[in-house]
């Protein structure tokens, strides 16, 4: 859906997407990142479990929603990605303690 | 850059950091003031200057001389004193001017002796059916992408709406060496008779020669479709196709992996409605906009609003609203040292040059009626799935308002607390009802604004008076 441009000179950072190692850029947005990876990003809503992608990358739509190194819910459009972080794609309802 | 808040106490605490944010932060601190900045993302720029202290896009021409614009605010804040915090979520106001802000998993809380809402516009709903599949996503979503990680789209896309940031946009794809296959304009006919009586001062603004420009620059690669009246994307549990109707009537339907929706922008209100601030509809934004004097002062004593939250405006009008509103508060504050300031009078006639133009893009670019109004199937609510027919069928069995349609339907209480279905709700309800939007209201907004842990309510500090007015015994 999105490809990164060539001009784009920042360093690499590993992240984990469901255990899967997938090469982020310093300065992506954990979103950002994953609609870059070409990797099945979406979740599933806790409603009906329909599957989403981000809408609005800027906070406001809520459909980012995504485990981040274990705590579930987090806007995935507003967290910076890490070296080594774990993103699960989250599926259904937050689970309870995550 | 994300630790807690240095101070309890603030002169001015500033919300948002975008152009009209950090404007009002740089001349309040600039004053003297004791000036606290917070604002929810990674860097500094809001939207129109997303990532301006970090972005890839090293070409400067790409981004274009509007954008980089932003680099000196920046450059303005940094050098004055004021107390910058990114990645703070502002949670509460309210109208003694506490302040409850999230800061890395906690809380911290501080009072303001005025508070400047900068909190700029989101994207105006866009309920087409189809679209919350994966692969629709709002044009200002693309261009995030774009300006903070130099990611453009390459499957075939199609960009679907109007306003000036559709074009916008689109330019700047194509320069980064993006695909667009298709655009559909929505813009109706008939507007472009309406907005006539504006042109000349539209003519006469910045804003006209920028946009004839970019315009052509888009046209000369892309396949350009105007007057469309109908859009819907389909596809099974991702986008497979967008279908339209095009000015004289015919459909079409081809198939895309995104499409990029855009309709203006309004208001972001949450966090000024939740202190209480008064809001009226506004007939010719078709948005609620707070009620505000010259200086930008809201209803609630304190609190300032600045910026597209104060009414769409644009990014030049943000920056001088933000000095008005900081010169206003230097004046209350710390008259002394309002004469090192510009003064109102050359801040105002600013102000009414930048907003040269305005009406004429409001009037050209007003959204029809069946983009705004959903019916049958599609979906209002995003997060808790809720169709027009949902709640045109709540309405009919008594819901007579936002607020009442809650309890039946949950439509506004999912996370994004009303963010992305506020405004359709109003305007649906209103229609169903006969009623105006203004008569219809919007839902009661309550702080937190934005969702934070119990985990992290819990942990906030406790006197032993707030213990004992929950403990029994």
């Amino acid at each position: 859906m999105f490809r990164r441009s060539e001009q784009d000179k920042r360093p690499q950072v590993q992240i984990f997407v469901d255990g899967v190692a997938v090469a982020a850029r310093q300065g992506d947005t954990v979103s950002a990142a994953l609609l870059a990876s070409g990797q099945d990003a979406r979740r599933s809503t806790a409603v009906s479990g329909a599957p989403r992608l981000p809408y609005c990358m800027m906070g406001v739509c809520f459909d980012c929603l995504v485990t981040i190194d274990g705590v579930g819910n987090r806007q995935g459009c507003l967290v910076p990605v890490a070296e080594g972080m774990q993103i699960e794609i989250q599926k259904g309802k937050r689970e309870i303690g995550r | 850059m994300t630790v807690a808040p240095k101070r309890e106490d603030y002169d001015v605490v500033v919300i948002g950091a975008g152009p009209a944010g950090l404007a009002a932060a740089a001349t309040s601190a600039e004053a003297g003031l004791s000036t606290l900045l917070l604002d929810e993302n990674i860097g500094p720029g809001g939207q129109v200057f997303r990532a301006i202290a970090s972005t890839p896009v090293t070409d400067r021409s790409q981004l274009g001389a509007d954008y980089w614009v932003g680099a000196d605010l920046v450059q303005s804040l940094r050098a004055s004193n004021a107390e910058v915090i990114q990645r703070a979520t502002v949670w509460s106001l309210d109208r003694n001017l506490d302040i409850a802000v999230s800061v890395g998993g906690a809380s911290a809380f501080v009072k303001a002796k005025r508070v400047i809402l900068a909190t700029g516009a989101l994207e105006r709903p866009f309920p087409i059916p189809g679209w919350t599949l994966p692969g629709v996503m709002t044009a200002g979503a693309a261009q995030t992408m774009l300006k903070s990680s130099a990611l453009v789209p390459d499957g075939r896309t199609v960009i679907a709406g109007q306003g000036p940031l559709l074009w916008l946009l689109a330019a700047q794809i194509l320069r980064l060496g993006g695909r667009i296959d298709r655009i559909l304009d929505t813009t109706e006919r008939g507007n472009y008779f309406a907005a006539l009586p504006h042109a000349f001062a539209f003519l006469t603004s910045p804003y006209f020669a920028k946009g004839l420009s970019m315009m052509r620059e888009v046209k000369a690669k892309v396949q350009v479709v105007s007057g469309v009246t109908e859009l819907s994307a389909s596809g099974d549990g991702q986008l497979a196709n967008v279908s339209y109707v095009a000015a004289g009537g015919k459909r079409e339907t081809l198939p895309a992996d995104l499409l990029l929706l855009h309709q203006g922008v309004v208001p972001n209100v949450n966090l000024a409605m939740a202190a209480g601030v008064e809001h009226r509809w506004d007939e010719l934004q078709l948005c609620w906009s707070p009620v505000l004097d010259a200086s930008g002062s809201s209803s609630v004593a304190g609190i300032a609003i600045a910026g597209d939250g104060a009414g769409i405006g644009g990014a030049n009008a943000a920056v001088v609203r933000g000095r008005i509103a900081a010169r206003a508060a230097v004046e209350a504050l710390a008259p002394a040292a309002a004469a090192k300031l510009p003064a109102m009078a050359t801040l105002r006639a600013d102000l009414a040059k930048a907003e040269r133009g305005r009406i004429f893009l409001d009037t050209l670019f007003r959204p029809a009626p069946q983009f705004r109004i959903p019916s049958g199937d599609t979906i209002v609510c995003r997060c808790e799935e809720v169709t027009a027919k949902d709640v045109l069928d709540s309405v009919a069995i008594g819901a007579t308002g936002p607020n009442q349609l809650k309890a039946y339907r949950r439509t506004g209480m999912g996370p994004c607390q009303g963010r992305l279905c506020g405004l359709t709700v109003t305007e649906l309800m209103a229609q169903a009802r006969g009623k105006t939007p203004q008569e219809i209201g919007y839902y009661r907004l309550r702080a937190p604004v934005k969702p934070i842990t119990l985990a992290e309510l819990a942990a906030v500090p406790k006197s032993e008076d707030d213990v004992k007015a929950v403990v029994r015994g």
